[in-house]
């Protein structure tokens, strides 16, 4: 296959793709706006002479949402600041220092990160309630079962490709291990660290399972749980439901957005001859 | 300033390679080192060692009188060029400089006088504001050398900092690096595979095999009086011209006798300085080498071969022969008009001959 061809279909498949992804969350930007009564049937995604109303958010924001937003933004930085630290550190010293076992705990860092939640959240809640800690912020330290491997195989790969001779340099400028650790290995990993931080806390953000299961309390449930209450006994209030999803969504957008340059800056260029 | 000892000093690596087995050097205060060898050798990996970087399996090491086995590498006060630079690319050119003296919390105005001088002598005072990325490879080299400069260090490292230039600009830095010397006077441990860098800086040259030092000497020494076969092959640009015959005893004199294939048997006249030392060697075979510059060619009795390329230089020209199955290699003037496929006679000077064991390959004279 030439080229040309490759690169057209190449094209094809991406723009089939964003579709897939793009399209359920335009349905929900839609239904969040109409009306409960044309929510439903053809003329759903009609957007020609349709009604448009604010109402679902209005009535969104007469539950809990705000808070429930509080407590995810509150419990999400958190988490994103001490995994993040916590993923720095271990990538650190499973991609330099040479230590007994280092195979072993990479591959069991790896395990974890593939343990079913259903099965962790048992014996979790049980150390929960014993120490008391549903209901709080405390929530923050196993939700970093799901987002520190992560974290740390993204630092890994991000420490290893930084040059061995800039720490051995800074070693024989007079640098201790942390010193260098500081001032030259974490500036030079920040594209990494802020691809880490975004995932650790998207991660957190979304979570569903841990917040509905610790925090059962209204007043401490994140703002993925509280979705899941906007319902009646009879019926879910799918406007509310979709302006809450649309809320839920726009701290995360912002965030890429914000930091998207981060992300793709290759800081290391020029450190080297290449 | 220190000079710096190794007494047996050895590495093993965990997966049991013998990198450098059992070396003794002395580095003297002030000296010009420099550790040459092919990939492999251990010369890297023996900078490192007196660098801290790398543990030392055995043996001791020490600079000045202070024994620094255990010392830790930013302890030992000495300063490291790296082949690829290793600058820190998020900091300028300027806090590059500064960053060790900041460390050693130096006062603001000393560091600032420092880098100021260093980067005068480095002719990279109008880059102190850029990052390393602006610069170019020689710029980002002298950036290197102007940091290792600030601190004072009693011993400077250097692990080939010149093979990443583009070669005008490397013959360039050579001159540099021996004026930076000259200026600094402390001790320099120069890490090279390139043996014209050895020659043209080393006030001692230290070659390497496999983890073994094969001689140390002066350059001059080095090349005209080579310890052994690979010294011989090793330094000097085309190498040394080995050829296998037997060593012949007429009375006062002594010839080289040995045979070329279809051209029939050879024979030259060789002086040799210790008689007794090259009496257990005669009439059987050995090595000798003679450098291509001190083979002449002529009309009379000689060496006789085939020209298979000959390679103008502009003011000389190397002439490559086939003799006993090998490629052999003359350096004459360029107005001698020789080309492929002559058939010429070559015969060395008597006195530049080199004789070597075959078995233990270790020079006879």
């Amino acid at each position: 296959m030439n080229r040309a061809k490759t690169s057209t279909l190449f094209k094809i498949v991406i723009v089939l793709y964003l579709f897939i992804i793009i399209f359920p969350f335009f349905w929900v930007a839609v239904t969040s706006l109409r009306p409960e009564a044309e929510i439903w049937g053809s003329g759903a995604l009609q957007l020609k002479g349709a009604a448009f109303t604010t109402e679902n958010y209005k009535l969104l924001f007469k539950t809990p949402v705000l808070n429930s937003l509080k407590n995810s933004l509150i419990i999400s930085t958190i988490t994103t600041i001490y995994v993040t630290f916590v993923a720095s550190l271990c990538a650190y010293a499973i991609a330099r220092l040479d230590f007994k076992f280092k195979k072993l705990l990479t591959v069991i860092v790896l395990v974890t990160s593939m343990f079913p939640q259903m099965i962790v959240i048992g014996p979790i809640y049980r150390v929960f309630v014993q120490l008391g800690w549903t209901n709080s912020y405390y929530i923050s330290l196993p939700y970093s079962n799901i987002t520190l491997p992560v974290a740390i195989f993204i630092l890994i790969t991000h420490f290893s490709q930084i040059p061995k001779e800039m720490e051995e340099s800074a070693t024989m400028d007079g640098s201790s291990k942390i010193n260098t650790f500081f001032k030259i290995i974490l500036p030079l990993a920040a594209p990494g660290i802020f691809t880490a931080a975004i995932i650790i806390f998207i991660g957190a953000w979304n979570e569903f399972l841990l917040s509905l299961t610790l925090n059962t309390n209204e007043a401490w449930r994140t703002a993925t749980v509280n979705i899941s209450f906007l319902r009646g006994q009879f019926e879910i209030f799918w406007g509310q439901v979709t302006a809450a999803t649309v809320v839920v969504t726009i701290p995360t957008l912002i965030i890429v957005i914000l930091f998207q340059k981060q992300i793709v800056s290759g800081i290391t260029s020029g450190a080297l001859k290449e | 300033m220190a000079g710096i000892t190794l007494k047996n000093v050895s590495k093993i690596y965990d997966n049991g390679f013998e990198a450098v087995k059992s070396i003794s050097l002395d580095i003297v205060d002030g000296e010009f080192m420099v550790l040459v060898g092919p990939s492999g050798c251990g010369k890297s990996t023996t900078l490192r060692m007196i660098a801290g970087l790398e543990e030392i399996s055995s043996g001791e090491l020490y600079i000045g009188e202070e024994l620094v086995n255990k010392v830790e590498p930013q302890d030992r006060n000495i300063a490291m060029v790296f082949q690829n630079y290793a600058l820190y690319p998020h900091m300028t050119i300027y806090e590059n400089m500064a960053f060790g003296l900041k460390l050693r919390k130096l006062h603001k105005n000393e560091i600032d006088k420092r880098i100021r001088e260093a980067a005068a002598t480095l002719h990279i005072d109008s880059q102190l504001d850029k990052r390393p990325k602006a610069l170019s490879g020689g710029q980002r080299q002298r950036v290197a050398l102007g940091r290792a400069i600030v601190r004072n260090p009693r011993v400077f490292l250097m692990d080939e900092p010149l093979s990443n230039l583009d070669a005008k600009l490397r013959v360039q830095m050579r001159a540099e690096l021996i004026r930076l010397h000259n200026d600094l006077k402390t001790t320099f441990v120069y890490v090279t595979h390139d043996q014209t860098e050895a020659m043209t800086m080393g006030s001692r040259i230290c070659v390497m095999k496999d983890g073994i030092i094969k001689q140390v000497a002066t350059p001059e020494e080095i090349y005209n009086k080579p310890d052994n076969l690979f010294v011989a092959g090793f330094i000097g640009s085309p190498q040394m011209n080995f050829f296998k015959g037997r060593l012949i005893e007429e009375g006062e004199e002594y010839s080289l006798l040995g045979n070329n294939d279809e051209y029939g048997e050879f024979r030259f006249p060789v002086e040799i300085e210790d008689k007794e030392n090259v009496r257990p060697y005669l009439r059987k075979e050995i090595i000798f080498g003679v450098r291509p510059e001190h083979i002449k060619f002529t009309e009379e009795d000689g060496l006789k071969a085939q020209v298979l390329v000959t390679e103008l230089l502009g003011s000389e020209v190397h002439v490559h022969l086939h003799v006993q199955g090998e490629i052999h290699t003359v350096k004459t003037d360029a107005s001698v008009h020789i080309k492929a496929g002559d058939i010429i006679k070559v015969i060395p000077a008597c006195d530049k001959i080199h004789l070597f064991d075959p078995e233990t390959e270790k020079a006879l004279i």
